[in-house]
């Protein structure tokens, strides 16, 4: 393999910086979500990428393991969105203030 | 010019194009077909990694069914409704884009100065590592080593089930259709015409 192991690294940096200012600046409860996924996946890519560095496949069991939290997570958020749409009609997050002073 | 060095340079941009466009993108719906094309690249990575496993499962759960969760959702919610640009806090947006290249950079450093730059993987993974195929290894693995949190996570799936038929189920008198018609000749209202709470 020709490409250093750090350019993958590089790349995973760079899907998790702009997953982070996706969930800070958005603010559609879905792209937020979505954002959120972006950042997961941009951890297994570092996970594999190590995984590969090291010469054994744990990065890659873990971003199995990684993989199925996500379609966990991912099930549940989404109900729960559904369950707030439902109640206030809005998926805008900036709506649901109830919490706050 | 060794295939993989091809392969990420074509699809490095790719990947990170997608993910910076999706960010700009005011319907949820072209967001979420510009994700998919994102985890389509990080599946080519994969594969160039070593992890044709996790290529195949990328493909399979990631682009296929949770973004079609994904959309199904967006659907339910409203395909026509466009995200207001106007920003409630003032300071948000700069500070989020400032604290994002902190974050990049303090990455980028870590990353040169753990695993340096030049650092390449070591040779004879696929005939070592990956001896038999790259699933037969990976499931040694998963079933002599990490047995216990494999089926651990059967648990955490069922919890997950249940827990969105809790969340998305409907509450009130009315649960199948039969029921509500018996309840609108009573003269009770429908739950739907629920007042959405200021």
């Amino acid at each position: 393999m020709r490409t250093p192991i750090s350019y993958f690294l590089v790349v995973s940096t760079l899907l998790f910086t702009v997953g982070t200012v996706g969930v800070l600046v958005r603010r559609n409860a879905l792209v937020i979500f979505m954002s959120i996924e972006l950042q997961l996946n941009a951890v297994n890519l570092a996970l594999v990428a190590f995984s590969r560095m090291h010469g054994n496949l744990n990065g890659q069991v873990l971003a199995f393991f990684s993989m199925v939290v996500a379609a966990a997570e991912v099930v549940v958020g989404l109900a729960i969105i559904v369950a707030i749409y439902r109640r206030r009609r809005s998926a805008d997050v900036d709506d649901a203030s109830l919490l706050k002073w | 010019m060794a295939a993989d060095w091809v392969v990420f340079w074509v699809f490095a941009p790719v990947s990170i194009g997608s993910a910076i466009a999706m960010l700009f993108q005011r319907n949820a719906v072209h967001a979420a077909l510009l994700l998919i094309i994102n985890f389509f690249t990080l599946a080519v990575f994969y594969l160039v990694l070593g992890a044709p496993f996790l290529f195949a499962v990328q493909i399979i759960v990631y682009a296929g069914a949770i973004m079609v969760l994904f959309l199904f959702v967006i659907m339910l919610l409203g395909v026509d409704r466009e995200e207001s640009l106007v920003e409630r806090l003032k300071a948000q947006r700069p500070t989020a884009i400032l604290l994002g290249l902190g974050l990049a950079a303090e990455i980028f450093f870590a990353v040169r100065a753990g695993v340096g730059f030049a650092a390449r993987a070591p040779a004879g993974f696929e005939k070592v590592v990956n001896k038999g195929g790259n699933a037969v290894a990976l499931s040694h693995s998963l079933f002599r080593d990490y047995f216990f949190p494999f089926e651990v996570t059967s648990i955490l799936l069922i919890v997950a089930a249940i827990a969105a038929m809790v969340l998305a189920q409907r509450r009130g008198p009315a649960v199948t259709l039969a029921d509500r018609a018996v309840a609108e000749e009573a003269g009770e209202a429908g739950e739907l015409e629920e007042e959405p709470v200021a």
